[in-house]
């Protein structure tokens, strides 16, 4: 499962990357590193881009990014 | 003892870096290229306890691993000016990202000092932050500060200055020697140091941002929202731009006439007189009086929205439309800028770091209009609506007018987008991150300074060095005949068919060519163009503006497609050369004719609907 496919609210922990080059290099800058904590916040009509709560922040992915990163979905709050 | 030293300043975007730097060295700033790449960076200077310390502002970055232009010239410049002292700006309500790039700093040069800003926003957030445990953690001095506050900043000057003289010694604490440090180890460290020092951060999704974002980021009200804000802003600039508009023009209209009489007492002759006082004076004040009292209004306005952190919602909400258009997302972010100042906008694609979606939005951008254009539709949008719409209120009705044009001008980017990444500029759009900071109110009296100095001084006093001289050829050209007729209606003769063509006249095209060198004087331009053939009238406020367009020939239709025409043309001279700097010369003619074929077109079928 990626970060796109988490609803709206949902928490998922970070489990690695399948982004190549500066896109990964960049993801990782940003702490998607694997056992982050993330969370979907917002999301634009048709799911991208939405934006994401990242160690602090709220970063905003189009969904073809998004599904670059994978996760594992949680059901409470982390 | 040093008597200068170099210092650099360097942190994550939106930490108050540049809050920061503004406090630190007032308004002793200028930019400068620096070793490295061609990025400029600010720079300034301030004097502490008998040192002269030159501080750098490095771009904002989340890290200095050189997977950008910003990150390669903020890690260029600590390593080839080695600067004696780096000072990392860290956000205290968001440490692990803070700590992620400090610790790269660390790993870089130990002359170094953490500036733990926003602490009066950790307060509130009762975050708890022991400071000295962090100094202890990372091995360097750290300084809270509260720099909208200007709270602890005596106390950064004191530690910069002690690590430059070597009278303290940081001593950081790396990673261990066998680890690699790589995204996940810092992190991992960060995150280690954060839990030490800090209390639990609030839950994502809770206070006053998130609820507010919860309305401007929602699908359905956001980009409704986004409207009404801009039409709310627009009101305030018709309204409130109009009555000093008028004392201004009152004022001049009184200058005029006492330099006639100084001139007349000086014994000038009319050869002297009048081109001095009909086209320099009045091309020059109309100018003023027209552009000052909007941008006065527009420019604080926009800064208090980009200040509160406005601009990336703005991005996030139109995102879905420039994918579709196979454009990068910060291309809503420069197109923002257009409305400011085309060349502005140019200059802001560079942080699209694609090369190919970078030359979309620089070809596209002068589709929206910029502020020298404002003036033309609000004017021609308040004649075209009382003549279409006369029971309408004044104000609410160019309101209207002018946010049509707004949205027809980004409608036409994003056809136009779609257009070049579907022909000329083929590929694979690459990808785009946008972090959606918390909102913070803005420095109502900081950004009322600053916007007034950066931006409406300095594109009123472009307009100003742009329309004297250009007022005085156009009054040239209005008054030396040949055969009778002066040269500037030879000129809109010949120009006349294509003119009415387009739903508009020789004259009016003839005013857009001379006003290559800025927008801003197209009307004035137009004025001594129709008034060249007729006696000279005082042109003190709409009404007598609209009797005059009237008595040329116009009609409604004539109105909507100046506007048109306003908004799709090519882009002023300023604008043209920055493109030539920023894409190349050859990228110069495509980005003219781009927005002049949209106009013709529009203009051309508009003149046939109508006329059948």
């Amino acid at each position: 499962m990626t970060l796109a496919d988490l609803t709206r609210g949902q928490w998922g922990l970070v489990q690695g990357l399948s982004a190549q080059g500066t896109l990964r290099q960049r993801l990782l800058d940003l702490g998607l590193v694997p056992g982050t904590p993330v969370q979907a916040l917002f999301a634009a009509k048709g799911g991208s881009p939405t934006a994401y709560y990242v160690r602090g922040s709220v970063f905003a992915l189009r969904g073809d990014t998004a599904s670059q990163v994978l996760v594992e979905p949680k059901e409470e709050a982390l | 003892m040093k008597a200068a030293c170099l210092v650099a300043l360097a942190g994550n975007p939106n930490t108050g870096k540049s809050t920061i730097f503004n406090a630190l060295t007032g308004l002793k700033q200028h930019t400068g290229n620096w070793p490295g790449k061609t990025v400029e960076l600010k720079a300034g200077s301030f004097r502490h306890q008998g040192c002269t310390c030159q501080i750098v502002d490095l771009p904002g970055t989340y890290s200095l691993t050189a997977a950008s232009p910003e990150e390669e010239a903020a890690r260029d410049f600590l390593q080839l000016a080695q600067p004696d002292v780096v000072v990392v700006v860290a956000d205290a309500t968001c440490l692990q990202r803070s700590l992620h790039l400090a610790l790269q700093v660390l790993h870089l040069t130990s002359q170094a000092v953490l500036c733990l800003n926003l602490m009066d926003e950790a307060r509130r957030q009762r975050l708890g932050l022991d400071v000295s445990r962090l100094e202890e953690e990372l091995g360097v001095p750290v300084i809270p500060t509260a720099a909208a506050r200007g709270e602890g900043l005596d106390a950064l000057k004191d530690a910069i200055v002690q690590v430059a003289q070597g009278q303290l010694k940081p001593a950081p604490k790396l990673l261990p020697p066998d680890t690699e440090p790589t995204a996940s180890a810092l992190y991992r460290r960060a995150e280690q140091i954060a839990e030490r020092v800090a209390g639990a951060p609030a839950r994502p999704g809770t206070g006053f941002t998130a609820g507010l974002d919860r309305l401007v980021l929602s699908p359905r009200w956001g980009i409704p929202l986004m409207l009404a804000l801009l039409a709310g802003v627009l009101w305030l600039t018709i309204v409130g731009a109009g009555y000093p508009s008028q004392l201004l023009t009152e004022a001049f209209w009184h200058g005029e006439r006492l330099l006639s009489a100084l001139l007349a007492a000086l014994g000038a002759p009319p050869w002297l007189h009048d081109p001095l006082v009909l086209g320099l004076y009045r091309g020059l004040t109309w100018v003023v009086a027209v552009m000052l009292p909007p941008m006065a209004i527009f420019f604080p306005l926009f800064t208090l929205l980009e200040d509160f952190g406005f601009l990336p919602r703005i991005a996030f909400n139109l995102d879905r439309l420039f994918q579709r258009s196979g454009a990068h997302g910060k291309q809503a972010l420069t197109m923002a800028m257009g409305f400011g100042c085309n060349a502005a906008g140019v200059v802001a694609a560079r942080i699209i770091d694609a090369p190919r979606e970078r030359l979309v939005a620089i070809l596209t951008n002068n589709l929206v209009p910029c502020n020298g254009r404002f003036p033309i539709l609000i004017i021609m949008g308040t004649i075209a609506a009382s003549a279409a719409a006369p029971g309408l209120s004044g104000s609410l009705a160019s309101v209207l007018v002018v946010l049509a044009a707004l949205v027809l001008s980004v409608l036409a980017t994003l056809a136009a987008s779609r257009l070049l990444t579907g022909t000329l500029l083929k590929g694979e759009p690459s990808y785009f991150i946008l972090e959606l900071p918390p909102y913070r109110w803005p420095k109502v009296g900081t950004v009322l300074v600053r916007s007034f100095l950066d931006r409406t001084l300095a594109v009123l006093w472009r307009a100003v060095i742009v329309a004297a001289p250009c007022g005085l050829l156009t009054w040239i050209l209005a008054n030396v005949s040949v055969s009778q007729t002066p040269l500037l209606a030879h000129l809109a003769r010949w120009l006349d068919p294509l003119g009415r063509a387009l739903g508009l006249d020789g004259m009016i095209l003839l005013a857009f060519i001379l006003g290559l060198p800025a927008n801003e004087i197209v009307i004035p331009i137009l004025l001594m163009g129709y008034l060249s053939a007729n006696a000279l009238l005082e042109v003190q406020d709409l009404s007598a503006l609209k009797a005059i367009l009237t008595a040329n020939g116009w009609s409604w239709l004539t109105a909507l497609n100046f506007m048109v025409f306003a908004l799709f043309h090519w882009p002023c001279a300023t604008t043209l050369l920055t493109i030539k700097r920023e894409a190349g010369a050859r990228w110069v003619l495509p980005a003219a004719l781009l927005p002049t074929a949209v106009g013709v077109l529009l203009c051309f079928l508009l003149a046939i609907i109508v006329k059948l």
